[in-house]
């Protein structure tokens, strides 16, 4: 069967007031429950495809379109972006509490979202009591407290060591299959795109479009092991080898 | 340090210096009228202890009500110039005009205006000219620091206007305001002992005023007494604005938070 299409964007362009043209005639479909990397040089346009995609930007020229209404979108950046006033359940109960979602209703969900990314026990900590990792799991279960049915992420384990950033990747690769997510992720991480992904869209520079989508196999098992596999690295050559050609 | 070496040295210099004062008043003979022995100082605040009493609740309450008022008017002014970038601009430069003006040279003119039987109300009105513009300036700066990123975030969850200023601006603008509230409580007293002085009138009954009777009529002892008491209302009054500041932001703040550099 056809995985059904969630959101087309077709021919998006945006330039910034200052004359910056960040993407040009950028064109990508993804389909529900995929997990598709953006992958591209830094300042090819990704954050800004991204934020056109949740609504945070507008675009100079395009068309977005998506299959129904839009959906619930969650957004992890790439600082864990807390509110340093609130203990980790106050910052996952945000969206719950804007939407105007009672309190009581809005904590359990919060600590089940804690729960689902390993911090059950760290509810009531402050962001500054927090290793960065730690806020990142805040920040994810954030997201996740909206039920979102796309989660949208901006290199959001960039600044993380890689010991965290490959447990980071395990947890989120669980919490996309539990919940039938579909995920949009920046990154200009190659190895990080060949683990993640279902596909992997590849950008050039400034102004960015998408050169090439490369598929990986969806039903990999992905694991320590499979980091050291000979797949893995043919996957990962893959998209090194359409990056150089889309840097020209 | 210790937390209790670090209270008793600052009480142990102070009760050194007061020694050697009165040992050195003592031996010199030093007139009462230039320099009063400490000994002499506490004679004379306990003889005058009701007239120094009344003078610093004057003081106090003046201090006190303008600073609220400072805080109050300062934050929601603030606020409206977060709101709008049109009103801040109209608005900002008179802000800068009525903290530039030197206070003892409005004195005189607002307390023709108001008659020098309303003379509290002129030291309310310094004192707040005095202490409002940290409020405003820092609280202005704070409400406009809020992470854009937050920003974002809140907008992509369809917060409205009041709820980013409620549960991201303000909070976020805390430290700021915490901030400035020290400086301007100082300034609140500073604001209405210098009003007082500057306002110049018989029908002030503050510190100020005492001070100046005091001095005229050479009851230097007094002067000091009541000196001493200015000190003390502001110590009082840091201590218990930086107790404040700890409340509200030891769990979260890095300002607040204990460490070694």
């Amino acid at each position: 069967m056809a995985a059904r299409c969630l959101l087309a964007l077709a021919g998006i362009s945006k330039t910034f007031d200052n004359g910056t043209e960040a993407i040009a005639d950028l064109s990508l479909t993804v389909n529900d429950g995929e997990f598709v990397s953006l992958v591209g040089p830094s300042g090819c346009g990704k954050s800004t495809a991204l934020r056109i995609i949740a609504g945070l930007l507008s675009p100079g020229s395009g068309t977005i379109e998506w299959s129904g209404e839009r959906p619930e979108i969650g957004f992890v950046f790439q600082e864990p972006t807390l509110m340093p006033w609130a203990d980790a359940l106050g910052n996952a109960r945000l969206p719950l509490v804007l939407k105007g979602i009672p309190r009581a209703d809005a904590d359990a969900r919060a600590k089940d979202a804690l729960a689902q990314v390993g911090l059950a026990d760290f509810a009531n900590a402050y962001p500054r009591e927090l290793s960065g990792g730690m806020k990142m799991r805040v920040s994810i279960a954030r997201a996740l407290a909206a039920e979102p049915r796309l989660l949208l992420m901006d290199e959001p384990f960039a600044a993380l060591d890689e010991f965290t950033r490959q447990s980071l990747n395990d947890d989120l690769l669980r919490l996309w299959a539990e919940h039938g997510l579909t995920v949009i992720f920046v990154t200009h991480s190659v190895y990080e795109s060949a683990y993640l992904s279902s596909r992997v869209a590849v950008m050039t520079p400034r102004p960015g479009r998408v050169a090439a989508g490369i598929a990986l196999d969806p039903n990999r098992v992905r694991n320590a092991e499979y980091r050291l596999s000979p797949a893995f690295a043919d996957d990962a050559r893959r998209i090194s080898t359409a990056l150089r050609s889309a840097m020209g | 340090m210790s937390r209790r070496i670090r209270i008793l040295v600052p009480i142990a210099l102070g009760i050194a210096v007061l020694a050697a004062w009165e040992i050195l008043v003592r031996h010199f003979d030093v007139p009462r009228y230039v320099l009063p022995a400490p000994s002499a100082i506490w004679q004379a605040f306990l003889e005058n202890f009701d007239a120094l009493m009344a003078a610093t609740w004057t003081t106090l309450w003046i201090t006190i009500v303008a600073y609220i008022l400072s805080v109050v008017v300062g934050v929601a002014l603030a606020v409206v110039f977060s709101l709008s970038r049109t009103v801040e601009m109209a608005l900002f430069p008179y802000a800068i005009i009525l903290q530039v003006t030197p206070v003892v040279a409005i004195a005189p003119i607002i307390s023709i205006w108001f008659g020098y039987d309303r003379i509290n109300d002129v030291l309310l009105l310094l004192a707040w000219i005095v202490a409002f513009f940290p409020i405003l300036a820092n609280t202005t700066i704070g409400l406009r620091s809020a992470d854009h990123n937050l920003i974002d975030l809140f907008r992509l969850y369809g917060a409205s206007r009041w709820q980013i200023l409620l549960r991201l601006q303000l909070p976020g603008a805390l430290p700021y305001l915490l901030g400035a509230m020290k400086i301007s409580g100082g300034l609140a007293l500073i604001g209405a002992v210098v009003a007082e002085f500057a306002a110049g009138s018989g029908t002030a009954t503050g510190l100020a005023w005492l001070l100046t009777l005091a001095t005229r009529n050479l009851h230097m002892a007094t002067a000091f007494a009541a000196l001493a008491l200015l000190s003390a209302l502001g110590i009082l009054i840091f201590f218990a604005l930086s107790g404040l500041e700890w409340l509200l932001l030891h769990r979260w703040h890095e300002s607040a938070v204990k460490k070694t550099l």
